[in-house]
């Protein structure tokens, strides 16, 4: 069955990007060029179109985010359909994908089929729409599967909350023999991270707030890796976080198990030596910053392929909700708007991972990995692109976010790389 | 420019030897038949307590007062907390009034992080979650000075429940930063992980290895933590293996207890009742050394900061 993607109706776009640096690892490119899009596909004839600057930027395939939270139906005060895609645009999105944890949840047809009908008149990029793995998210009873993935859901996931049973886990894995769908999944032991609010490990001890260990996401990896490899079931990792859980997913992947995984920047970039502040709003997310190793062992993840994919768990919250003392604030970071230009100041400027690798991470790899199209700057390809000023440095917060939300883990920090401009499904969804 | 104390780190070892000089100032003053000066007059403390005290809330208001300053109380119960305020629209409310000192208990860690955010005055932690307890770090740091000695080169175990103990933590930072030396001894499941590498101390899951300490601080057990099959198996069996009493004593080593004290569970009862111990000076020693405290915050002279870290809520990351 196949995934149903939404965008809103609007002019295809006509331009012609004058010599810039056109970057596509995948199809081989980068060579400082033209590009031209006309009616919305890449490649064509420049005359009589409109000219961009290029000189001094960079064109990459447009980025692909398989983990986000646009609130909605719910808490729009937090983040609806039209800003979270406005937010993905401005960091150089194409497509996102929308998590079910919402009040109420995605759990059935009709809400599904609601929100793709928002995501037609509102999204200025691709959005698609997982949905719940169990009723309600209350790790019990399947949700009915095939008409959801009928009615065009992406996935399934219970993000927010593991499916603690593992009998329910290995019946919506059979089912996925029907769908065909990636099983999308928070991996938490519930018990063993408890009323944890930052990881376990010394600074927990030394701030004496309740830590949620490693192990705990390990585990549930553990588990479901190998009910995957029982069931010959294909299994998407949220999230990782803890060196553990890329050991497990290592050794899964060694002995051939369907098993992928994405990773967020906050947690390729920040240790839990941040959370001392106590600021909720920019250091309190599940799962939690966690040490140096497991920072380290991240990176090395991402670049040797054992993490798949970057995904930015874009978690908006409602401003007064996050100003609340550290154990009582929602759990949560936003992302869409600084994924690239942390990873490119913090990853790429010293080295860490090249250009052509983190382009990758964040486009063609997490499109392959959920099964949804590819961005391709290859002639002929539908222009879901975008335009980035690597050398040009913006204060994180300082000209505002296309978020409702503000509770970025980089507020105020300066990051190099501003997207200029982005063409998703071959309309202007961005333009600085 | 009020400054501020949300834990025991946020003063050096000087800055703690001068507030112990000036509690025993204090002490003085309190041995007078008028036990009130007019160091405060006209300052404004407000005591914002969330969660239930009965010492820490009684020495600061007690404090407070008899520097002359005007105190007001407010109790969680009672107050628009029960209303559902938010902690951040009551300290903006109460900060609008302009107190010099915000003295604030909380259930919660980092609420009083978030407090200093929203008020120029001086925030008092006392006592916030199971992060910190900087003035009864101090105090015990007083008490073991004047009862015991100078504190450099004592050893301090700590017993019982380290991880969910904000006394302990405040307390552990406080001795070794005067130089003591310190071990913690308790079942593994009231242990935190990496205790030695983060907290700096040696770990024992042995009572008999509070045998060298000179100073032993038994820990409260948070009963609503513990009980059948939960972080520790009955505290019957924690009484038997680690409680303490006259029996796992040596002469000469000194008993503290930040109370409220579980007779029978952490320390026996006649041990609790033996004046030998440090429990009832600890007591008395709370409202001077929060005398000192609010007197250093508000009204020390100018040079007396020179040496003081600026405090609040940097983020290091």
């Amino acid at each position: 069955m196949t995934v149903t993607l939404a965008q809103r109706g609007g002019d295809s776009a006509s331009l012609v990007i004058r010599g810039a640096r056109v970057l596509d690892p995948v199809a081989g490119i980068d060579e400082t060029r033209d590009l031209v899009v006309r009616d919305g596909v890449i490649g064509g004839d420049p005359t009589g179109l409109p000219e961009v600057a290029g000189s001094e930027r960079v064109v990459v395939p447009g980025f692909v985010d398989p983990h986000v939270h646009l609130r909605t139906p719910g808490r729009e005060d937090m983040e609806d359909i039209a800003t979270g895609s406005a937010a993905g645009a401005a960091g150089g999105f194409v497509t996102i994908l929308a998590m079910p944890n919402t009040s109420p949840p995605v759990d059935n047809a009709g809400i599904l089929a609601s929100l793709l009908d928002a995501a037609r008149e509102e999204a200025r990029i691709r959005v698609g729409f997982y949905a719940a793995i169990t009723a309600g998210q209350r790790g019990q009873e399947l949700t009915e599967q095939v008409e959801l993935a009928e009615t065009g859901a992406a996935g399934f996931s219970d993000d927010g909350v593991p499916v603690a049973n593992a009998e329910v886990m290995r019946r919506a894995m059979q089912y996925q023999g029907i769908t065909g769908l990636p099983l999308v999944l928070h991996e938490e032991d519930p018990d063993l991270s408890g009323s944890g609010v930052m990881h376990e490990g010394a600074v927990a001890t030394r701030v004496g707030l309740a830590g949620i260990p490693g192990v705990s996401e390990s585990i549930a990896v553990a588990r479901d890796a190998a009910l995957a490899e029982y069931e010959r079931a294909r299994i998407h990792i949220c999230h990782v976080s803890a060196r553990e859980t890329v050991e497990e997913i290592r050794r899964a992947k060694t002995r051939g198990v369907a098993i992928t995984a994405e990773v967020t920047p906050h947690h390729l970039l920040l240790t839990d030596e941040a959370v001392v502040g106590l600021d909720p709003s920019r250091h309190k997310m599940n799962p939690p910053l966690r040490e140096q190793a497991d920072r380290q062992a991240l990176v090395e993840a991402l670049v040797d392929g054992t993490l798949d994919c970057i995904a930015t768990d874009h978690a908006p919250h409602a401003g007064h909700e996050k100003d609340a003392p550290f154990e009582e604030a929602p759990f949560g970071v936003t992302g869409l708007e600084t994924a690239f230009a942390a990873c490119y100041t913090h990853l790429v400027r010293p080295g860490h991972l090249d250009l052509e690798m983190l382009v990758r991470r964040l486009g063609a790899d997490p499109a392959r990995t959920l099964g949804l199209p590819e961005p391709s700057l290859c002639d002929g390809a539908t222009a879901d692109l975008a335009v980035v000023d690597l050398g040009a440095r913006q204060v994180v917060g300082d000209a505002g976010f296309q978020s409702k939300s503000t509770n970025s883990a980089f507020l105020g920090d300066a990051l190099y790389g501003v997207v200029e401009l982005t063409i998703a499904g071959g309309q202007i969804a961005w333009r600085r | 420019m009020p400054r501020s104390l949300l834990a025991i780190t946020d003063v050096d070892r000087a800055e703690v030897a001068r507030l112990l000089r000036v509690a025993n100032r204090f002490r003085e003053v309190m041995a007078r038949d008028i036990k009130k000066v007019p160091t405060l007059r006209g300052r404004t403390i407000v005591n914002l307590f969330f969660e239930a005290s009965t010492r820490t809330a009684t020495s600061f208001e007690l404090a407070g007062k008899r520097l002359s300053a005007d105190v007001i109380s407010i109790k969680g119960k009672g107050s628009s907390l029960e209303k559902g305020e938010s902690l951040k629209d009551t300290v903006l409310t109460l900060a609008s009034y302009a107190p010099d000192v915000l003295v604030i208990r909380h259930q919660s860690a980092g609420a009083c992080a978030l407090a200093g955010r929203y008020t120029d005055a001086a925030v008092i932690n006392a006592g916030d979650g199971k992060h910190a307890h900087p003035t009864q770090a101090l105090l015990d740091l007083y008490t073991v000075e004047r009862e015991v000695g100078p504190i450099d080169g004592l050893h301090v175990a700590f017993v019982g429940d380290i991880a969910h103990s904000r006394v302990a933590r405040s307390g552990i930072a406080g001795f070794r930063m005067m130089g003591a030396k310190v071990s913690v001894v308790g079942p593994p499941t009231l242990l935190p992980r990496h205790a030695e590498e983060s907290l700096g101390v040696d770990v024992s899951t042995d009572i008999a290895d509070i045998a060298d300490a000179d100073v032993v601080y038994v820990l409260r057990m948070q009963l609503e933590r513990m009980g059948p099959g939960r972080l520790v198996p009955s505290l019957r069996e924690y009484a038997a293996t680690y409680g303490v009493s006259h029996a796992r004593l040596r002469p000469g080593q000194r008993v503290m207890h930040a109370g409220p004290i579980n007779r029978g569970v952490e320390i026996a009862d006649d041990l609790a009742d033996d004046p030998g111990t440090l429990i009832v000076p600890q007591a008395a020693n709370g409202m001077i050394v929060r005398m000192a405290v609010l007197y250093d915050l508000i009204a020390a002279p100018e040079g007396a900061s020179e040496q003081r870290s600026a405090l609040g809520d940097a983020v290091a990351v």
